[in-house]
């Protein structure tokens, strides 16, 4: 009998997410598809708005990741007053956001990683549901869970000293910054009690690296095939190759890691990239127009990043990069697992930046904002730590907002989340009779490892239903559970 | 302040951009003006858009800690409780429940703050920086509880 499986939400992912599986009556995958539920409207609303209330407004997209939207509104909001595309603002303020920036990045992956993905990885994808969570990565492993909240902590700590506030920071404003380090910020995080210090910090990001790679070596073959499929990636990266989560040129590479787009200015990106519209999600699918709709589509993220970049501009991520290199024989790793890798490879160089940030003068001293010429429009483009985040603002000369448009780093792994689901499910429940909790785990890992951000950021209580339906080949309703 | 007087949290959380979902963040900011011109040192706030693992850490030095969230529960303007620990993992990691927070922060740390929860009933949710009147005067009543409570256990301690 043909079914239709549906998984609604998405455990352990932001927002509301729905998986459908349709199995034909011999069992076989018929069709799989992420639908995105979830309509939010935003560039609509911004419009009428002025354009420098964008780094502050942008901030209400995303309770998880607002300090990405801050950045990347603000790095557009740039170009419209005139002080270029990233390169163009004082040490200052150029310094005071990557600091902000490193600190985002470093408390999201620490998050991802401690929390999100290594239930999976220390009891097993199939293991038992009540066990696979933080709650038993502490009673089992109380160290890593100490570490997780503690680095998730000190990334906080960064952010607040740079963007002036938890909720609607404002430091990053159009053409810098509004704030210097005080000395009392930089030594507190240099220097911090307890766990409290960078040193500290990259202490537990080698080891957490290392936890990783013997976790690896004893499970090749969870690491290295699940859900692997050839994908294209994009991200920024610096001009000389280096990888750069601030600012940098567009580069693309297909799965042989051959350039299929160039190291462009991202003030065009909109020459290159195209959006579809599909009639099943209202998450958009963008595309490499010079390659087209059918193939052009691309993963950005961690993995894209470890996949573009030809190498790391400090010694100890470099170190790593080179083993993640070398294990994929120079190539692009086309396994969705290896984002766990890459993103620990990153938390480790954004420690490091943080540390030489920190240990910077120009971050207490020196002048804050730039400004030159009104311009009206400007891109803002910044790797967020799920991938390439893309704010577009037009303007009117009255200084109001006439066009937004937003690409964020989940819509670009739009059809590789697809992908992947597809690849899962296909080998886990192909011609199985049950569907099992293990089997419906399996396809939200595969989605998991991208990290999705579908967030509404609303979150008042009882708004959470967690449901599994199953449907039979006329849609009637033969089982329901609730997760959660 | 006697050294009987426990260490409190008001910990208000969600989206101030989201018309009534930032209720508890309006409330701590409210409290903190009461606060200093009461000289209760004692008592600290903090806010944030959403709880998260770190606020485990923050929990942890409080001998009291007091969740402040909008609600659509059913509830008639608000409505104050005692909190119990939970290791009921929810639908996302991205953002958790107070009483998720209170049982890490007791295997983490073994130590388990005395905690509450004060649900104040919110309305509208959608992209806008001002709450709706009927949640404003939700939260007044709520603040106005709120700071009695306060009140009587730190008088009681002295």
């Amino acid at each position: 009998m043909g079914q239709k499986i549906t998984i609604e939400p998405v455990t352990r992912v932001e927002g509301h997410g729905k998986v459908t599986i349709h199995l034909d009556n011999d069992g076989n995958i018929e069709q799989t598809r992420l639908h995105i539920v979830e309509f939010r409207g935003f560039e609509r609303f911004v419009q009428g708005r002025p354009y420098w209330e964008m780094p502050v407004l942008v901030q209400r997209l995303c309770g998880i990741c607002p300090v990405s939207h801050h950045l990347a509104a603000a790095k557009a909001t740039d170009v419209i007053v005139g002080a270029g595309t990233g390169e163009g603002l004082t040490p200052t303020g150029e310094k005071m956001r990557r600091l902000m920036h490193y600190g985002q990045m470093f408390q999201s992956h620490s998050l991802h990683f401690f929390h999100l993905a290594s239930p999976d990885l220390l009891f097993g994808i199939e293991s038992d549901p009540f066990k696979r969570n933080i709650i038993h990565v502490a009673l089992e492993h109380r160290d890593l869970a100490v570490q997780g909240v503690m680095m998730r902590k000190y990334g906080q700590e960064v952010i607040k000293a740079t963007a002036g506030k938890k909720i609607h920071g404002t430091g990053a404003i159009p053409g810098g910054i509004n704030k210097h380090l005080t000395e009392e910020e930089r030594d507190y995080l240099l220097h911090g009690d307890d766990y409290m210090n960078i040193d500290k910090m990259i202490s537990w990001s080698q080891d957490a690296l290392e936890f990783f790679k013997e976790y690896h070596k004893k499970n090749k073959a969870v690491i290295d095939q699940f859900a692997e499929f050839p994908s294209s990636y994009l991200s920024l990266v610096r001009k000389d190759g280096a990888l750069d989560l601030y600012h940098g040129v567009l580069r693309a590479v297909d799965t042989e890691g051959k350039k299929i787009l160039h190291d462009v200015d991202y003030q065009e990106y909109y020459k290159y990239i195209d959006e579809e519209v599909k009639s099943w999600s209202y998450m958009k699918f963008p595309y490499l127009k010079e390659i087209g709709k059918k193939t052009g589509w691309y993963s950005v993220g961690p993995l894209a990043r470890m996949n573009t970049a030809e190498f790391i501009d400090t010694p100890l991520a470099q170190k790593e990069f080179g083993f993640f290199k070398k294990y994929n024989e120079g190539k692009p790793s086309n396994k969705p697992m290896h984002a766990h890798w890459a993103r620990l490879i990153e938390i480790l160089h954004s420690a490091e930046k943080i540390k030489l940030l920190l240990n910077d003068p120009q971050l207490m001293e020196g002048e804050l904002v730039t400004k030159g010429n009104k311009h009206l429009e400007g891109v803002g483009l910044i790797e967020a730590p799920r991938g390439t985040l893309f704010h577009h603002y037009k303007i009117q000369e009255n200084d109001m907002i006439s066009m937004a448009n937003l690409i964020v780093s989940t819509t670009n792994n739009n059809q590789p989340m697809n992908e992947a689901v597809n690849q899962v499910a296909t080998r886990v429940m192909t011609g199985k009779k049950e569907i099992t909790e293990g089997m419906m785990n399996a396809v939200e890992v595969a989605i998991r490892a991208y990290d999705p951000c579908l967030s509404c950021a609303t979150h008042a209580m009882g708004q959470m239903p967690l449901e599994f339906e199953i449907f039979d080949h006329e849609n009637m309703l033969i089982e329901r559970k609730f997760k959660g | 302040m006697t050294e009987h007087t426990p260490n409190i949290l008001v910990y208000g959380y969600g989206n101030p951009g989201r018309q009534d979902d930032g209720l508890g963040v309006k409330l701590t900011e409210t409290l903190e003006k009461w606060i200093t011109d009461n000289h209760y040192s004692q008592i600290r706030t903090d806010s944030n858009y959403q709880l998260n693992l770190e606020d485990v850490a923050t929990i942890s030095a409080y001998d009291l800690v007091i969740f402040a969230d909008a609600s659509k529960e059913d509830v008639p303007d608000f409505r104050f409780e005692p909190l119990e620990a939970s290791d009921r993992v929810e639908f996302t990691m991205h953002a958790v429940s107070p009483a998720f927070i209170l049982h890490l922060c007791n295997k983490v740390f073994n130590h388990q703050p005395r905690a509450y929860l004060l649900h104040i009933k919110g309305y509208e949710w959608e992209f806008m920086e001002n709450m709706t009147g009927k949640a404003g005067t939700n939260l007044k009543a709520a603040t106005e509880f709120l700071q009695g409570f306060l009140r009587n256990l730190i008088q009681s301690d002295c």
